[in-house]
């Protein structure tokens, strides 16, 4: 590793910080998504999984 | 300075509780939601998917151990149920993409992709393989480790296609002619161009071959 030829070295770092963009540009489709409201479907299943799965509530 | 990240705070102390692990799968559909649009494209079909994995979690729920990472989990989960789905249709009917585009949300562009960035468009052009990684290392926070467990395949694995996945999309982005048109898939000339372009990044047949490649179709 103790070539240093700077115009490889330029590229490699050009192309770093190409994939931190690239990384952002993910993170902020991705987070979109998530930070969307959870539609109503997803609780009414849940509440309906309980009311299917625990018919006398198993408490202690 | 180093400040310890705060992201592997769970304290999963006894998940026993069915109320408990219920309030941790809400707490995780947004996340959910996010990784079934990555897998599918389509808004409806992502949803329906985490729906159904949503499901699945729950009746598997004894199986999960407490105090490992229950995101991983269920993300696990859904992918098996987004492959096994998609086999299960593939054998039910062939693929029609006249058909698809008839079917609202059955297009490719609802949903993940309809934010028609450039870097959403050029995700659809990598292998599902390459998608997945990148998208639960690069944008889902997911340890290698984690994400080879949820891809099923080995930690290496999951490097070289996170490796690769990022090699082809900034190959995608640079050569702006290439990206898959923002209102169907990729096909003829532009879906042959971005196979080459793949193929010549991600070669499945060693890197000998892709340089030969290379130098053919430079010289």
């Amino acid at each position: 590793m103790s070539k240093d030829q700077n115009p490889n070295r330029d590229k490699a770092r050009a192309i770093r910080a190409r994939q931190r963009v690239i990384g952002r540009e993910l993170r902020r489709i991705y987070d979109g998504v998530a930070q969307e409201p959870v539609p109503d479907e997803f609780l009414d299943l849940l509440r309906k999984i309980d009311a299917k799965d625990e018919p006398g509530k198993k408490s202690s | 300075m180093t400040v310890p990240h705060a992201a592997h705070a769970q304290n999963h102390q006894s998940s026993q509780d069915t109320g408990d692990f219920k309030t941790d799968l809400l707490g995780l559909v947004p996340f959910l939601r996010a990784f079934a649009r990555s897998l599918c494209g389509s808004h409806e079909g992502a949803d329906d998917l985490a729906q159904e994995a949503l499901v699945k979690a729950w009746q598997s729920r004894d199986s999960f151990l407490p105090g490992t990472n229950l995101k991983a989990w269920l993300f696990t989960i859904l992918r098996n149920q987004f492959y096994s789905d998609r086999r299960r249709a593939w054998r039910q009917a062939p693929w029609d993409q006249d058909a698809a585009e008839k079917i609202p949300g059955g297009g490719q562009d609802q949903g993940w992709s309809a934010e028609l960035s450039d870097t959403a468009r050029a995700l659809r052009a990598l292998t599902d393989e390459q998608r997945e990684a990148l998208i639960l290392v690069g944008a889902g926070g997911f340890s290698y480790e984690d994400a080879a467990e949820i891809c099923n395949c080995a930690v290496g694995t999951v490097k070289s296609r996170v490796a690769r996945a990022r090699k082809a999309l900034i190959a995608i982005l640079d050569g702006d002619e290439a990206l898959p048109p923002s209102d169907r898939p990729p096909e003829g000339e532009a879906a042959r161009e971005i196979m080459a372009q793949l193929d010549r990044l991600a070669p499945q047949d060693g890197p000998d071959a892709a340089r030969r490649r290379r130098k053919e179709s430079s010289g």
